[in-house]
């Protein structure tokens, strides 16, 4: 499988509130509040780490998942965010201005 | 000369929600009463507006449209409010304003309420459609869309109860609390609410129900349904992101519960 890079993007606000991560895209407004499993990937999504990485360390070994299963998750939890430009997917490290300064 | 500027004072209504009071200059003596009748109790003497606004009336050709065609943008650091009743600018540091309207209040009404959600947002605050009253010395907010029980909640409201709007509440951040305030922004009730402000104790998510209770709703859930019902007009990223951080805020100071009623008295029996 094809190696992805994942970076949280600047055109977002997000605040963890009560344990819940929320984060809402200032492009277009959409909301999402992120599970356990999802909020560990994004806080993970620095641009440079890759995402097989981010799964074996962050959920496969915290949440104790099998990780074909936790990939699958992990790529359509990707693929949604990165419709709503929340998330930045690359097959190459991503390193510029349109990240957040967190995964900078 | 001190004839013509003892005229422009007396030209201008000042308007205070929330404390913030705005200018309303009009050289027509028809619309300036019509304007003082529609605010009556938020009209103040207050010398010093947020925001001052000329105005300049046209006759309507057509009823007022509602909000969907609304535009709301900053242009080289004015904002710039168009819908098909009105066109207006406004500069926040210069605290001037211009505002070409149809001689019917609806116009005036929404500039308004794009004006103080706009400057609310720079201070923590927010205008919501919500009823909101104060009972025993605290505000109440219930909040929900069209439909959901905000003019069901509000005539249901006991005799102790001061409504401070059926439609849309102010929320002003003050500190580490807020407090609701009355507005003039009438729903279906049709009545200006009561110019007074108190702490906020809760806001209340509405739906109507077989038995009336109040249920905890998750951090998540509370700040997605509080954003849905947040008056916002502009989509500027950077305003959204202080809308986003109000609304997380705010649910981590304040009660957020639904309130599930039957719409009769009763309701208010677990109020408070």
């Amino acid at each position: 499988m094809a190696e992805k890079y994942i970076a949280r993007s600047a055109a977002i606000a997000a605040r963890m509130i009560g344990g819940e991560m929320m984060v809402m895209s200032t492009a277009d407004s959409t909301f999402f509040t992120l599970n356990e499993v999802a909020s560990a990937i994004w806080q993970a999504a620095d641009g440079r780490t890759p995402l097989s990485e981010i799964v074996a360390d962050k959920i496969c070994e915290e949440f104790d998942v099998d990780q074909e299963q936790a990939r699958r998750g992990a790529d359509r939890f990707v693929d949604e965010l990165s419709q709503h430009g929340i998330l930045l997917v690359s097959d190459r490290p991503l390193m510029d201005s349109s990240l957040s300064p967190e995964s900078r | 000369m001190t004839t013509s500027l003892t005229t422009a004072v007396n030209e201008s209504v000042s308007v205070e929600i929330g404390g913030m009071a705005i200018g309303l200059r009009t050289h027509d003596h028809s619309f300036r009463r019509q304007i003082e009748k529609r605010y009556a109790g938020f009209v103040g003497t207050s010398q010093s507006s947020q925001v001052e606004f000329d105005i300049d009336l046209y006759e309507p050709s057509q009823p007022a449209p509602d909000d969907d065609g609304l535009e709301v943008k900053i242009e080289a650091g004015e904002w710039v409010l168009k819908r098909g009743d009105f066109r207006a600018r406004w500069n926040p540091d210069a605290r001037q304003g211009h505002i070409r309207q149809s001689s019917t209040p609806y116009a005036i009404d929404c500039v308004l309420r794009i004006v103080h959600s706009l400057i609310l947002a720079r201070q923590g605050g927010f205008l919501v459609h919500a009823a909101s009253a104060i009972r025993g010395g605290k505000a109440f907010l219930f909040s929900g869309v069209s439909g959901a029980g905000k003019t069901t909640i509000s005539r249901l409201a006991p005799p102790d109860a001061t409504l401070l709007t059926d439609e849309i509440s102010y929320v002003r951040r003050e500190g580490n609390w807020y407090m609701a305030c009355g507005t003039p922004f009438a729903g279906e009730l049709a009545r200006v609410g009561e110019n007074q402000s108190a702490p906020l104790s809760a806001l209340f998510l509405l739906e109507k129900g077989l038995q009336n209770r109040i249920e905890p709703m998750s951090p998540g859930e509370a700040v997605q349904r509080l954003l849905r019902n947040i008056l916002f007009f502009a989509h500027d990223p950077d305003l959204v992101e202080l809308v986003f951080q109000s609304a997380c805020e705010f649910a981590s100071l304040v009660p957020i519960r639904r309130l599930i009623f039957v719409p009769d008295q009763r309701v208010w029996d677990i109020i408070g």
